[in-house]
C-alpha cells in the first residue's frame, strides 16, 4: 500500500524524525483553519499518488489564511494525470539551502534491503543516476543487522553529504531505518531531504510503501487506506476475502492461482483482438482449495460489474476440486435468480485437473443454457471473447 | 534421479497438526513420499495417524532430524509464525526447507534469508508462497498434485502453482524429472537460476520449462544465466502481459513498478538468450513438444 505524502509526514513525526508542521484538508475551509494554526506562509500541496504534481500546478505557496483557502479551492478537484485531488496538505515553508536524496527500499535481486543516498535531491533519482552516476550511492543493508550508528556513518560517507550536516543525517538514517522496520515498509523515500536556513536538516517529502502481508501486526494501517480510491467492487470482493482487481474490459475472469489468472487475462486479450478488441474486465483468483461457496461469491462479484458481457471461469484443479467449482457455479446462478437478480450473461467454463470429469458431468447435467463448457483454455478464451463482443 | 528431492528423501512437516499441514501430509503420503514425522512443540511426544500410518510429533526440527534422519522439512505454519519456523529449520541445518505459507511479511523473509546466508547456506529454502517441489514417481514435498504426470525427462521451474500444474498436464505424455514451484513473493529462497543450474547438471533432465511472471527482474537475470551456462533447451512462459502497472496481481511480488518488471521486457530478455517463449501455456507446451520429439 502506497501512502499519501501527509500520511508519510505524520508517520515520520511519530517516529521522531524532523519534519515541518502540517495538516491535511479536504475543503478550503479546513485548509484555512490549518493555515491559521501554522501561521505565516504555507505551501499547499495536492495529495495524489503520482509524480509531477508541481508541474501540473498542484503545489502553490500562500501567504496567510485567505490565500491558503484560495489556493486550496484551486487545487482541490484538480485532475493530475488521471488522479482527482481530494485532499491537500498544508505545510510550513522552509528556506531551503540544499536538497539531498535518501531512501530505503527492498532489493529483490539481492534478497535484502538497499539504501540509496545522494547529495543531488529535489529531482527524480533515476535521472540523477543516469546523468551523474557518481553522485548516487547505493549501500546494501544486512537485514539481520539493520542500520546502527556505524552503518549510518558508512552511508553518510558513501553519499558524501557535507560535513556540516553529517551528524544530523546519521541520526536521521538510524531513526528512518527504525521506522522502516517498525512499520513493515518496503520503501521510504525522502526527496528532498533538505538543509534549511537555520542549518537544520528536514524531511520535506515522503513516499512510503507498506507491506500488505504484514497487516496482521499493524491494525492501525487499515486507517491509512484511501477509501475514495477503492473501487466498490474491489471493496466488496475484499470483504469476501477474494483477490480481485478491477480492469477496464468486458470479459469477466475467474480462475484459481495468481499465475493462471494472469495468464488467463493475457489469453483473453489475445483472443479479443479478433473480436472487436474486447478485454478482460477483472483479475479474480479464487485461490487453492476453493469451495462451492467461494466460487459463488466470486461469480456474484464478477456478475455485479455492469461492464461485464461474458464470464470465463478457468480452473485447473490442483487442490481445488473441479466438481466443487461446478457445483459453485450452478448454486451461484440459482442463488442469484432466487434473489431476483436474473443472470443473463453467458458463462464459458473450462475445467481440468482434480475431479475434472465429475465437474464437467455436473455442468452437463445441469444443462443451464447460460453455461457453455469448452475443453481448452485457448478455445474457451476465444469463445468468451466472442460472446462478450456479441453482447456489447 | 531428480533434483533436490528423491525417493530417498525423508520428509518432516512443520505444522503437521494444523488443518493445512494434516491435509497435505495425508496427500504427500498417498503420493508415496517418505514422511517420517512432524513438528509441533505443544504436541511433542504424541503421534498423528494418517490412514493407518502413525507419525511421531517432535518438539523441534533438530530433535526430528536426530530421531528420524529427516533431510527435508515442509512448512505449513501461519504467516505470523513462519519466520520462527524457518529460523528453526536453518538452526537445525536441514538440507531442504519448503515454505508453502502465503502472506509472509517480506521483512521476515529477508531476515531468515540473511540468517541462512550468515550460516553458509546449509539449508536450501524453497518459497515462501509456493506449491513446493515434486519429483514424480519418487517424492512430493508440498501441495503439487501427484497424479498429473508420471516421471519423465523434463524439468520445470515456476513462480506460479497452477501454471505449473497446467504445463505438467499438457506435457504429461513426456513426464517430468522434477517440478519446482519457487513462489511468487518478492524475496524467495530458491531462484529460477538455482533451478536452471541444477537441471543443467542433472543427467536425467533433457529440457527445461521456465515459467515467470511480472515483477522484479529475476527472469532477466535467469536469461543472462541461460546464455552463459545452460546448454539444454529451455522453453519459457511469462504471465501478465496485460497486467496494469502499480497493481499487485495476486502474488505479492507480481507488480509492475513504473516501467520495471513488465512481461515484455522479460520475454525479450529470454528470447535474446535463445529461449523460445510461448504466448500462451498451450503454445509453450507445443514448443516443448517440438524440443522433445
Amino acid at each position: 500500500m502506497d501512502l499519501f505524502e501527509y500520511q508519510g509526514r505524520d508517520l515520520f513525526e511519530r517516529h521522531g524524525l524532523p519534519v515541518l508542521g502540517g495538516g491535511v484538508a479536504e475543503t478550503p475551509q479546513e485548509a484555512r483553519a490549518i493555515a491559521e494554526r501554522l501561521g505565516g506562509k504555507v505551501v499547499v500541496k495536492a495529495q495524489v499518488k503520482v509524480g509531477g504534481r508541481g508541474k501540473a500546478g498542484g503545489v502553490k505557496l500562500a501567504d496567510g489564511a485567505d490565500e491558503a483557502e484560495a489556493r486550496a479551492t484551486d487545487i482541490l478537484g484538480m485532475d493530475i494525470k488521471g488522479h482527482t485531488v481530494h485532499k491537500v496538505m498544508l505545510a510550513e515553508t522552509a528556506d531551503i539551502k540544499e536538497e539531498y536524496y535518501f531512501s530505503y527500499l527492498l532489493d529483490r535481486a539481492n534478497r535484502t534491503f538497499l539504501c540509496i543516498a545522494s547529495v543531488a535531491g529535489g529531482m527524480e533519482i533515476e535521472t540523477v543516476a543516469e546523468e551523474q552516476p557518481d553522485r548516487v550511492a547505493k549501500i546494501a543493508i544486512d537485514a539481520s543487522k539493520g542500520v546502527d550508528e556505524a552503518k549510518a556513518r558508512e552511508i553518510v560517507a558513501a553519499a558524501q553529504y557535507p560535513a556540516e550536516v553529517s551528524e544530523q543525517i546519521v541520526d536521521i538514517a538510524v531513526k528512518l531505518w527504525q521506522a522502516f522496520v517498525a512499520e513493515d515498509a518496503t520503501l521510504v523515500e525522502v526527496n528532498p531531504l533538505a538543509k534549511v536556513g537555520d542549518g537544520r536538516v528536514l524531511l520535506l517529502d515522503a513516499k512510503i510503501t507498506l507491506d500488505e502481508n504484514a497487516a496482521f501486526r499493524h491494525p492501525d494501517h487499515e486507517a491509512l487506506v484511501d477509501q475514495s480510491a477503492v473501487d466498490p467492487l474491489e471493496q466488496a470482493a475484499k470483504a469476501k476475502n477474494l483477490n480481485y482487481v478491477k480492469l477496464d474490459g468486458e470479459v469477466g475472469i475467474i480462475g484459481n492461482g495468481a499465475g493462471l489468472v494472469m495468464s488467463t487475462l493475457d489469453v483473453v486479450a489475445y483472443a479479443g483482438e479478433a473480436h472487436g478488441g474486447v478485454k478482460p474486465a477483472n483479475f479474480l483468483d479464487i485461490g487453492g482449495g476453493a469451495s462451492a461457496q467461494v466460487m459463488a461469491n466470486g461469480l456474484e462479484i464478477v456478475l455485479g460489474d455492469p461492464a461485464v458481457k461474458s464470464v470465463f471461469v478457468n480452473v485447473f484443479g490442483g487442490i481445488t476440486a473441479c466438481d466443487a467449482v461446478a457445483n459453485g457455479i450452478i448454486q451461484a446462478l440459482a442463488l442469484l435468480n432466487e434473489r431476483g437478480e436474473t443472470v443473463t450473461k453467458p458463462l464459458v467454463v473450462r475445467l481440468d485437473g482434480n475431479n475434472a470429469e465429475e465437474g464437467r458431468a455436473i455442468l452437463d447435467s445441469a444443462n443451464n443454457p447460460l453455461v457453455e463448457r469448452v475443453d481448452t483454455m485457448d478455445g474457451a478464451a476465444a469463445r468468451a471473447a466472442e460472446l462478450a463482443a456479441a453482447g456489447k | 534421479m531428480a533434483i533436490w528431492l528423491t525417493k530417498e528423501s525423508k520428509v518432516i512437516v512443520q505444522g503437521i497438526t494444523g488443518s493445512e499441514g494434516s491435509k497435505h501430509t495425508k496427500r504427500m503420503l498417498a503420493a508415496g513420499t517418505n514422511v517420517v514425522g512432524g513438528v509441533n512443540p505443544r504436541k511433542a511426544g504424541t503421534t498423528v495417524d494418517f490412514d493407518g500410518v502413525s507419525l511421531p510429533v517432535f518438539a523441534t526440527v533438530a530433535e526430528a532430524i536426530k530421531e528420524t534422519g529427516a533431510d527435508v522439512s515442509v512448512i505449513f505454519v501461519p504467516p505470523a509464525f513462519t519466520k520462527a519456523a524457518v529460523v528453526e529449520a536453518i538452526d537445525a541445518e536441514i538440507p531442504l526447507a519448503v515454505v508453502i505459507t502465503e502472506g509472509v511479511p517480506v521483512q521476515d523473509s529477508a531476515a531468515f534469508w540473511a540468517l541462512n546466508v550468515e550460516r553458509g547456506q546449509k539449508t536450501r529454502i524453497i518459497g515462501p508462497n509456493c506449491p513446493g517441489i515434486a519429483s514424480p514417481g519418487a517424492s512430493n514435498a508440498g501441495i503439487i498434485p501427484a497424479d498429473i504426470t508420471p516421471a519423465g525427462r523434463i524439468g520445470l521451474v515456476s513462480k506460479s502453482g497452477t501454471l505449473t500444474y497446467q504445463l505438467m498436464y499438457e506435457l504429461r505424455d513426456f513426464g517430468f524429472s522434477t517440478a519446482v514451484g519457487i513462489g511468487g513473493d518478492p524475496i524467495i529462497g530458491t531462484t529460477h537460476i538455482d533451478a536452471l543450474k541444477a537441471f543443467q547438471d542433472d543427467p536425467d533432465t533433457d529440457a527445461i520449462v521456465m515459467i515467470g511472471e511480472i515483477g522484479g527482474d529475476a527472469e532477466e537475470r535467469a536469461a543472462e544465466f541461460i546464455k552463459a551456462n545452460v546448454t539444454k533447451p529451455v522453453v519459457g512462459y511469462i504471465a501478465g502481459f496485460t497486467a496494469p502497472p502499480g497493481k499487485t496481481m495476486g502474488h505479492a511480488g507480481a507488480i509492475i513498478s513504473g516501467s520495471a518488471g513488465t512481461a515484455d521486457a522479460k520475454k525479450a530478455a529470454l528470447e535474446a538468450a535463445g529461449v523460445k517463449v510461448g504466448k500462451t501455456p498451450s503454445e509453450t507446451a507445443r514448443l516443448m513438444r517440438e524440443v522433445m520429439s
